[in-house]
């Protein structure tokens, strides 16, 4: 790709960039959110027309036109996208093969047959007739990379494909990935976790603002470096990022501000006990589908309670639905961003004050000026980077996204905050970002309750850790015993017992 | 008062940045233009005596001033309907005719045609808005609460609304001689212009207060666009539904009484036919998704007298008005065709297209 450019109305989203990729290499494409990564894969897979640049493939001194995501397929390019863009109505099998039957006969049991021979030397658990939306996030994602896959691709985009995947999973995702780039298939990995890139990839290139930074060979550009290119600031260390955010530890002597007894609800979690500190930073953790995100919408009465209680300042509350948490001080930014989080069409200003807005009552509108001074001040404050107030919310970049959900629960000032996967297919800067409000808050007097997929993160952020496994609470973190490898584990423990 | 008039301005203004309401125009000058091409006569407005020997203004102009505010009115409650359910409401015709027959009933008491109103007309219409606010209600529990398509659950009083309107009253065709309930149909002695432009006028002002000082607009489009979202926000969206289908039932029941006012009597197999078609196209051409969503009550409203003007021009020409609806429906087509948003960023891209080739000629 040579030279690309792309403008959305008023930004430049791609401003002369190239790329390329060979045969039988894994090449990660780094770079912060609304650097351009997404938007230069989608101008490969013909989601967008380029404004300008060409595109070759195979050294062909012809620049090949693509004008379709079917122009793209034709090609060899096949993608896995962050956000998971399959059927859910529809079965395993028929998600594999939707779109590339050539007769107009189909032949559904040799389908299906296809469908659980492929799954089955990619080693993945699930069943072709199955129907896709009873499979976990991770199962559909890698569905997805199958039927990509089995297209006989000569390109593989994958776009964030690991960030709902847990460790084990990403392993067999990287050895599925290895044996590819064995096989000839060059594959572009876009991802935010260094340690993923590190692993298994073999050049680099980055970019930021929509323009070129570098390309590099993997050996030659140290970690550190490679942070510093991505944030465009000289970092001297990780370890920096750390030393900024030191844990903020509530006394001990705090009564808990909210308590939870034997609280279950209808998500299948078995009774859980759950307390928090004002200025207090805890967090749930476990492997996916633990159930730790079950504990905290119960709280928030996202789900339905079906047991137990919960209190505030030692008197029991009601919480039977989001809004009965709210009007308690609880605010809840929930794990699945596009679904539960943002309402696509609208402003990012009536993104922003929409909690607010139903706190305050329906008879008691926010002013357009009001509205408006709200916004720009988060805005502001959470440096969000968006045309202006009044764009869709759906044409801003995933963390962007992220902070204006996070601005909303900010704007209700609550007393306690839930960040359900805050952090998670946004990038570094803003991660950080995050993280360092968290604490910052906490240190104001909020409790905050943080729950991430990286225990690195929740380590840095949190002062106690409740770890979850099979939806189930199976112990609890604190002081001197917070480490990576106790967390490990506790989170093990049981399977051991098992085993 | 300086303060608030600088601030409808701007909101005058939004509106028109906002681009949406710049299809029904456009609808508008086209369907204008045919018609000043084609004859100019029909933009003739005269001042003639009527039957009851009032001075009022008549021409086709007057015609869409009047037919279109009966179905403007409707377009308000059915573009909420459409952004907060994602679907429409097919009863809306059914539901005219028994809100409609529940008037005269109260009117005319046991007596089929009484030589006095048995009720004072406030009454009759108060009755009937909370008969027609109920059959909203019911149509609101199905799709909010039973989660059944509105289009599915609407067809249940569409098929069964006309009957339960002549069951009202006995299956009797009530006839009102009150002159006074002629006016909200027709003219007010001494008012040239027809009555229902000025109720329509007053349930945009309505609509607008309500608009202004509620969270009606914010929580209907939430709910329209990102329904989990919108639960996890402390709204309740069944709520919001059920509310949008409660609104339309009073805008049922506005329009009903214009409806039987007109001609003092009912006919429950005609009365409002098709009625709900016309508001749904208003709903369309005012660039509404109807998918639910995002909405523009003003382009709603313009689009329903749009409709109107179309009907009117067809009537000109002495179309039949059994192939009114085929002739309808090709310039509807084409209207949506037009208004459709891949259409429509097609032209924007084209445009832009345009602007680039230009300003590289210019360099």
């Amino acid at each position: 790709m040579k030279n690309i450019h792309k403008n959305f109305t008023g930004v430049k989203a791609l401003q002369a960039v190239d790329f390329s990729l060979r045969e039988g290499e894994i090449h990660a494409l780094m770079g912060e959110n609304g650097a351009g990564k997404s938007t230069l894969i989608k101008v490969l897979t013909g989601v967008y027309e380029k404004d300008e640049g060409e595109i070759f493939l195979k050294g062909n001194d012809k620049a090949v036109a693509i004008h379709s995501p079917q122009d793209a397929q034709n090609l060899g390019i096949s993608t896995v996208y962050q956000e998971i863009t399959l059927c859910p109505n529809l079965s395993v099998a028929e998600n594999m093969f939707i779109g590339r039957t050539k007769g107009r006969m189909q032949n559904w049991k040799k389908m299906n047959a296809d469908a659980d021979r492929i799954l089955q030397s990619l080693d993945i658990p699930a069943k072709a007739t199955q129907q896709l939306a009873n499979c976990s996030i991770a199962i559909q994602q890698m569905v997805a990379i199958a039927r990509a896959v089995d297209m006989d691709c000569k390109v593989l985009i994958l776009d964030e494909p690991t960030s709902s995947l847990d460790d084990k999973e990403v392993q067999k995702l990287f050895g599925l990935m290895k044996d590819l780039r064995a096989r000839g298939v060059g594959i572009i990995f876009v991802t935010h976790f260094l340690d993923q890139v590190y692993e298994v990839c073999d050049r680099i290139t980055v970019l930021r603002d929509g323009k070129l930074v570098g390309e590099y060979e993997i050996e030659k550009l140290p970690r550190v470096q490679l942070v510093a290119k991505m944030l465009g600031k000289e970092l001297d260390d990780e370890a920096q990022i750390k030393d900024e955010t030191q844990v903020y530890h509530a006394d001990e002597n705090v009564p808990p501000v909210f308590e939870v007894e034997q609280l279950q609800s209808n998500a299948g979690i078995k009774p859980f006990d759950f307390y928090i500190r004002k200025g207090e930073v805890n967090g749930f953790t476990g492997l996916l589908g633990s159930g730790r995100s079950e504990c905290v919408r119960a709280i928030f009465g996202a789900d339905r309670i079906i047991g137990g209680k919960i209190k505030k300042n030692g008197k029991e509350i009601k919480i039977t639905k989001p809004i009965d948490a709210m009007k308690n001080g609880i605010a809840y930014l929930p794990e699945d961003r596009k679904v539960d989080g943002i309402v696509g069409d609208l402003s990012v200003r009536d993104n922003i004050i929409l909690a607010a807005q139903v706190l305050r009552g329906f008879f008691r509108p926010f002013s357009k000026a009001q509205a408006n001074k709200f916004a720009d001040e988060y805005i502001k404050l959470l440096e969000i980077k968006t045309a202006s107030a009044d764009t869709p919310i759906k044409s801003l970049s995933g963390g962007n996204q992220q902070k204006v959900i996070l601005a909303r629960w900010l704007l209700t000032h609550p007393e306690y905050l839930i960040l359900d996967e805050p952090t998670r297919g946004i990038d570094i800067g803003t991660k950080i970002e995050i993280q360092k409000l968290v604490l910052k808050l906490a240190s104001e007097g909020m409790s905050v309750t943080f729950i991430s997929s990286e225990t690195d993160e929740m380590l840095r952020t949190c002062s106690r850790l409740i770890v979850m496994r099979d939806r189930r609470k199976v112990g609890e973190i604190s002081g001197e015993d917070l480490t990576q490898s106790k967390i490990m584990d506790t989170i093990a423990g049981g399977e051991k017992k098992n085993g | 008062m300086a303060k608030t008039r600088t601030l409808q301005k701007k909101n005058f203004m939004d509106i028109f940045s906002g681009k949406q309401i710049l299809i029904p125009i456009v609808a508008l000058v086209l369907l204008a233009v045919f018609n000043l091409i084609a004859d100019p006569s029909f933009y003739k407005i005269t001042l003639d005596v009527n039957s009851a020997g009032n001075h009022v203004l008549s021409g086709y102009l007057i015609t869409i001033l009047d037919y279109g505010s009966e179905l403007a009115i409707l377009a308000i409650g059915m573009t909420l309907v459409t952004a907060a359910s994602g679907g429409q409401d097919i009863s809306v015709g059914a539901g005219i005719a028994i809100a409609g027959s529940v008037i005269l009933r109260v009117l005319c008491g046991t007596n089929s045609r009484p030589d006095h109103l048995q009720a004072p007309i406030i009454v009759a219409f108060l009755v009937s808005c909370v008969v027609a606010m109920l059959f909203g209600a019911f149509n609101g529990i199905l799709v909010a609460g039973f989660k059944i398509q509105p289009m599915v659950a609407t067809l249940i009083l569409y098929t069964a609304g006309r009957s339960i309107a002549a069951w009202i009253n006995n299956n009797e065709l009530p006839v009102i001689s009150d002159p006074s309930f002629g006016y909200f149909g027709g003219f007010i002695p001494g008012i040239p212009i027809p009555t229902p432009f000025f109720i329509a006028v007053a349930c945009m002002i309505v609509m607008g207060l309500v608009m202004k000082f509620t969270s009606l607009g914010l929580y209907t489009q939430a709910v329209g666009i990102n329904e989990s979202s919108s639960r996890l926000n402390g709204l309740n969206p069944a709520f919001i539904k059920f509310l949008s289908f409660v609104i339309l039932g009073l805008c049922v029941a506005v329009a009903a009484l214009i409806k039987v006012s007109r001609i003092s009597t009912i006919n429950y197999s005609v009365i409002a036919k098709d009625i709900e078609m016309d508001a749904i196209l208003a709903v369309a051409l005012g660039g509404n998704s109807l998918s639910g969503g995002k909405f523009n009550l003003p382009a709603s409203i313009l689009g329903a007298y749009v409709i109107q003007f179309l009907t009117t021009t067809l009537y000109k020409f002495n179309v039949k008005s059994e192939a009114i609806s085929a002739y309808k429906a090709i310039v509807v087509i084409i209207l949506v065709v037009i208004s459709a948003p891949v259409v429509r960023e097609k032209f924007a891209s084209f445009s832009q297209k345009m602007k680039v080739r230009n300003a590289k000629e210019v360099g």
